[in-house]
């Protein structure tokens, strides 16, 4: 097979929103201040990342209340995590066919 | 600019954001120690000064002062075991109270609730030698359990713990030397090994 880097989905040439996929790829959920102290950025870059990958159709957003406070729980859809694995794969081809 | 990119990088920072995001790894090694140390000097405490052995049906220990004993230990090595991995997650920059160590309480929490619900059930009703195996069996399942979230060897221990358990159900004589074996050096043997091998 041979694998170029035109594979590579866009979503995912960001290494903020690959950290998202990957925290949440290994997380049945995760809220926005979790999220927030893993990847270490602000809250409007976090949110602009969000809403890209939401806009793939990649994560899935849970709102609820926990003492009437707002709490936003994300989680990783079906089709966020085949294109996620489909991604590892494609870049494990380039790094082998790089040796 | 994205062909000059390393994907080598992409990979690893993807493989330890997995693993960050999901396993505490700041549970400290040297509380195993001091956990260890506790123990040994309770169960000495308790045998050499109280002449207290779940083993022997003529126990002539004060009970209201073993089970203060068992407290001040659990105490003490619940203690130090948050103070350091609080200590140790500091250091990292990371907070204790993640979404990883919350997943953690939550799995060793039933079944340690469990044993120590069980071994009250047993100090009340007289069979007090069963009460070192119960501890040891339900410690050992929570740290089996336990050990996908945080260190691997987590699990060996907590293996280690049950056979240990089992035995001292069966070698009932030999129960409280056999808890000073699993929570005693145990312990400090995990607790060194996890020191050496990750927080150098």
């Amino acid at each position: 097979m041979k694998v170029s880097v035109n594979d590579l989905h866009k979503a995912f040439e960001n290494r903020t929103r690959l950290g998202i996929m990957s925290a949440l790829a290994v997380n049945d959920t995760l809220d926005f201040n979790s999220l927030k102290e893993l990847l270490d950025v602000t809250d409007g870059n976090l949110a602009s990342h969000i809403k890209t990958l939401e806009k793939e159709g990649f994560i899935g957003i849970k709102k609820s209340f926990i003492d009437n406070k707002p709490n936003t729980k994300y989680h990783i859809t079906q089709e966020g995590k085949v294109a996620f694995e489909e991604h590892l794969n494609v870049l494990e081809a380039i790094i082998n066919s790089q040796k | 600019m994205s062909r000059e990119q390393d994907y080598n990088q992409d990979l690893a920072e993807i493989r330890s954001m997995m693993e960050r995001s999901s396993k505490f790894l700041s549970l400290s090694g040297l509380s195993g120690v001091l956990a260890g140390l506790y123990a040994l000097t309770g169960a000495y405490i308790a045998y050499y000064i109280y002449d207290f052995d779940p083993g022997s049906a003529n126990s002539s220990a004060v009970e209201s002062d073993i089970i203060l004993l068992t407290f001040l230990v659990l105490v003490l090595a619940i203690g130090s075991a948050v103070l350091l991995s609080y200590k140790k997650a500091h250091k990292k920059g990371e907070r204790v109270w993640n979404s990883a160590s919350k997943r953690l309480l939550g799995i060793v929490g039933i079944p340690l609730s469990a044993g120590a619900v069980f071994s009250l059930i047993l100090f009340y009703a007289g069979s007090i030698g069963l009460i070192p195996s119960v501890t040891l069996i339900f410690y050992g399942i929570a740290l089996y359990s336990a050990g996908r979230l945080t260190f691997n060897e987590l699990s060996v221990l907590g293996l280690l713990q049950i056979a240990l358990g089992l035995n001292a159900a069966y070698f009932i004589e030999h129960s409280l030397l056999l808890w000073a074996l699993g929570f005693g050096v145990a312990h400090i043997i995990y607790g060194i090994y996890i020191h050496i091998r990750h927080e150098r």
